[in-house]
């Protein structure tokens, strides 16, 4: 083990030596600067984290007493606790609504995405790029701008203050459209989908089991951007909704944040509550962040 | 906090979008167009929309009473935060819930708007006067004849949290009149703490203060709306403040943050001016001056008076185009007047009533060890009795709290004064009225 550890790690010093000499040499000081820029970067995106870490593990006393980087005496145990306790499990509840709401939107978002940039891509029919540019048009309308229009267009079929009200407009991703269209022209060759047709595969069949495979990274970058925009879309379950069993979490917690006058107590629940709603975001990030890579890097190549 | 900004840049959007279409509907209503208010046939669900925590707790003991009306609660931000705004969508929608919670400072927006049902004609309504506090009931009338927009539900009475312990160690004696205070101030202030902090963005709070000293920010009669934000009592409050903020008297921690928090629990502010729910936000935030804590009357513009501010409150409203608007203001009446229902929403959201009778719960005449055992609601009481009536909110508040607390945060540091904010904030107040084509009298 030992042995094959130490030769491949050899190995790899090896072949990346003639590529490092080939290469282009930084200068130290540019170096030293890219690094100090990215240090601070990183520092800067990481000190809130940090201290919502810090802050969810302080009981309420050591909250407003102790340092806010340090932490004091441990309670993240007891908030946790006190949390999941607090109204009857309100905020498991919401967590399990935003998983669903991101988890089955991305899904259905994607495969949508998918289907028509597939589409646009490998067949061409008459308005094709009049539907696409219409498509593209779609990805500058922010999301917050069409939040009133679609609760007044639910308001008249009543479906306001359902899950629907939240899944359905979740369901669109122009910008994914537009990545599965420029990835799918790229990396899902013609001859195949004539090899599969010749081997008498239908359009539907071969998307499924061809194209979508080929399309993978495209396929996850999608999801993931999707995930993480349902994830934190607010605005629109702000407006759809009004019974607190529906609410995804970043509602719920925004709406126990403006009781914090009522109740300053809870400000302790939204602090620990808003540590626990970030943690699907990084595990959904660590275990598709190869895919989510290698996909930018493809769509930006074109 | 991005956050808030995007709801509230959302609201003013949605304000000023359905103001063309209040306009239109809007004053055509006579007084006494609720002529009939009759019980509605069979069983009744009515939804009620509400931020307060726990009032589910309340509206369980009417639904057990009443099995023919039940009661659902729905819920949301608080009012500013997007349920106002909510309230304004759903009512263009056609689909809004039968009753709402709105602030006091939110009612003349919906009155406005023709978002409320007058419920006068109602059952045992108009009657009820005589049980709320009197300075509440004029802001659900508007001093309209014959009209109740909404049943009052609790109010936030003004008084001092003083650090009575750091008063008597120092020797200074606790202020009663705004003249005291500023020369405590300036002793505190030797002594390295403040006596205060300046709360630039609670511009409701602001507005409690020029309430006690008699001001009105706006008055409307047939001709339109009137907006004095810098009259006499406005100049004399926004100048007594400037003074303290430029000798460095008052701190201007951005409030309701840690280190506004910090600066009371590490004893470096030893008042807070505020209303009666701050009893609690102080011994959250400041836990470690337990038992040192007292309550006093505001401090006077005039020696041996005893006028008093008031910040926050709000009502239940029945809110327009609801099918059943007896058994609605019937359960708005109960909620807001039943010893029962009070005792359980100031239990779960702290709220202080509205009712003469409600100042009089059990809850209200114990103790407080946080305030070393002093029965601090006696005090906050006798200040509801003394907050003048005659003060009216404008049809745009949200709009007047923003545009004033921009000018507030500047003043704060340095960039222009408090009068200069609200001068600049009558102006923008005056130019969104006409915006809504709401009249303005000049």
């Amino acid at each position: 083990m030992t042995v094959s550890t130490e030769t491949r790690a050899l190995r790899t010093q090896g072949m990346k030596k003639p590529a490092r000499d080939g290469g282009i040499r930084e200068s130290a000081v540019s170096r030293v600067v890219a690094m100090a820029v990215m240090i601070v970067a990183t520092l800067y995106f990481l000190t809130p984290l940090w201290w919502l870490l810090v802050a969810s593990s302080k009981t309420r006393e050591d909250f407003t007493s102790t340092n806010p980087l340090w932490f004091a005496d441990f309670a993240l145990i007891d908030n946790i606790a006190a949390l999941v306790e607090y109204r009857d499990g309100v905020f498991i509840r919401w967590l399990a609504n935003s998983a669903l709401y991101a988890g089955l939107g991305a899904f259905l978002a994607t495969l949508i995405a998918a289907m028509a940039g597939y589409a646009i891509a490998k067949y061409s029919f008459f308005g094709r790029e009049t539907l696409f540019n219409l498509i593209l048009g779609g990805v500058l309308v922010p999301a917050t701008a069409l939040a009133l229009p679609l609760f007044l267009l639910f308001s008249q079929t009543g479906m306001t203050n359902t899950i629907w009200a939240v899944l359905l407009p979740s369901l669109v991703s122009p910008f994914g459209v537009y990545l599965s269209r420029i990835f799918a022209a790229a990396s899902v060759p013609n001859e195949i989908i004539e090899a599969a047709r010749i081997d008498g595969a239908g359009e539907v069949r071969t998307f499924f089991t061809v194209a979508t495979r080929l399309m993978a990274p495209a396929l996850v970058t999608i999801f993931l951007f999707q995930f993480v925009g349902i994830w934190n879309n607010f605005f629109l379950p702000l407006i759809m909704l009004r019974d607190e069993e529906l609410f995804p979490v970043t509602l719920g917690l925004y709406v126990w944040n403006t009781q914090v006058s009522q109740i300053p107590d809870i400000r302790a629940l939204v602090v620990i509550g808003s540590l626990l709603s970030v943690i699907p975001l990084i595990v959904t990030f660590l275990a598709l962040q190869r895919f989510w890579q290698s996909g930018l890097a493809n769509g930006g190549l074109k | 906090m991005a956050i808030s900004r995007v709801a509230r840049v959302g609201a003013i959007a949605a304000i000023s979008a359905l103001a063309l279409t209040a306009c239109s509907t809007g004053g055509t209503d006579a007084p006494g167009a609720s002529g009939d208010c009759a019980p509605s046939d069979g069983p009744v669900t009515l939804t009620f929309t509400s931020w307060l925590p726990g009032v589910e707790e309340a509206v369980a003991i009417w639904n057990e009473e009443n099995p023919d009306i039940q009661v659902e609660v729905q819920t949301g931000p608080n009012g500013n935060g997007g349920t106002y705004q909510n309230f304004f969508n759903q009512l263009a929608a056609g689909n809004a819930p039968d009753l709402g919670q709105i602030e006091f400072d939110a009612m003349p927006n919906f009155r406005v708007q023709d978002g409320l049902e007058n419920i006068a004609a109602c059952e045992g309504i108009l009657e009820a006067e005589d049980q709320f506090v009197g300075w509440t009931w004029s802001q659900v009338t508007f001093g309209e004849e014959n009209a109740v927009y909404a049943i009052p539900q609790d109010t936030g009475p003004m008084a001092m949290f003083y650090r009575a312990d750091l008063f008597e160690a120092a020797g200074i004696p606790v202020p009663t009149t705004w003249e005291e205070y500023e020369a405590a101030a300036v002793q505190i202030r030797e002594l390295g703490g403040y006596i205060n902090n300046f709360s630039q963005s609670d511009i409701n709070a602001f507005a409690g203060l020029v309430w006690q000293a008699g001001g009105e920010w706006f008055s409307n009669d047939a001709d339109g709306w009137t907006v004095d934000m810098t009259g006499a009592e406005t100049t004399q409050v926004a100048e007594y403040w400037q003074g303290l903020i430029d000798n460095d008297l008052v701190a201007v921690y951005p409030p309701w943050t840690d280190e506004w928090n910090a600066a009371y629990n590490s004893s470096e502010l030893w008042t807070w001016v505020s209303a009666v729910w701050g009893a609690n936000t102080i011994a959250s935030g400041a836990p470690d001056t337990a038992g040192n804590w007292a309550v006093a009357p505001m401090p006077q513009w005039e020696a041996g008076a005893s006028a008093a501010g008031n910040w926050g409150g709000s009502t239940t409203a029945v809110l327009k185009g609801s099918d059943h608007p007896y058994e609605a203001a019937q359960f708005a009446l109960w909620l807001n007047t039943d010893a029962d229902a009070l005792t359980a929403m100031n239990r779960t959201a702290n709220i202080y009533p509205a009712t003469i009778a409600g100042a009089q719960l059990p809850v209200f005449g114990e103790g407080v060890e946080f305030y070393g055992g002093q029965k601090i609601y006696e005090v906050f009481a006798e200040a509801g009795n003394n907050v003048d009536p005659n003060f009216t909110w404008g049809p745009t508040m949200t709009q007047v709290y923003n545009d004033v607390a921009d000018g507030f945060s500047g003043a704060v540091s340095g960039n222009g004064t408090l009068l200069d904010a609200l001068t600049a904030g009558q102006d923008a107040t005056i130019a969104a009225l006409k915006a809504a084509s709401i009249p303005v009298k000049e």
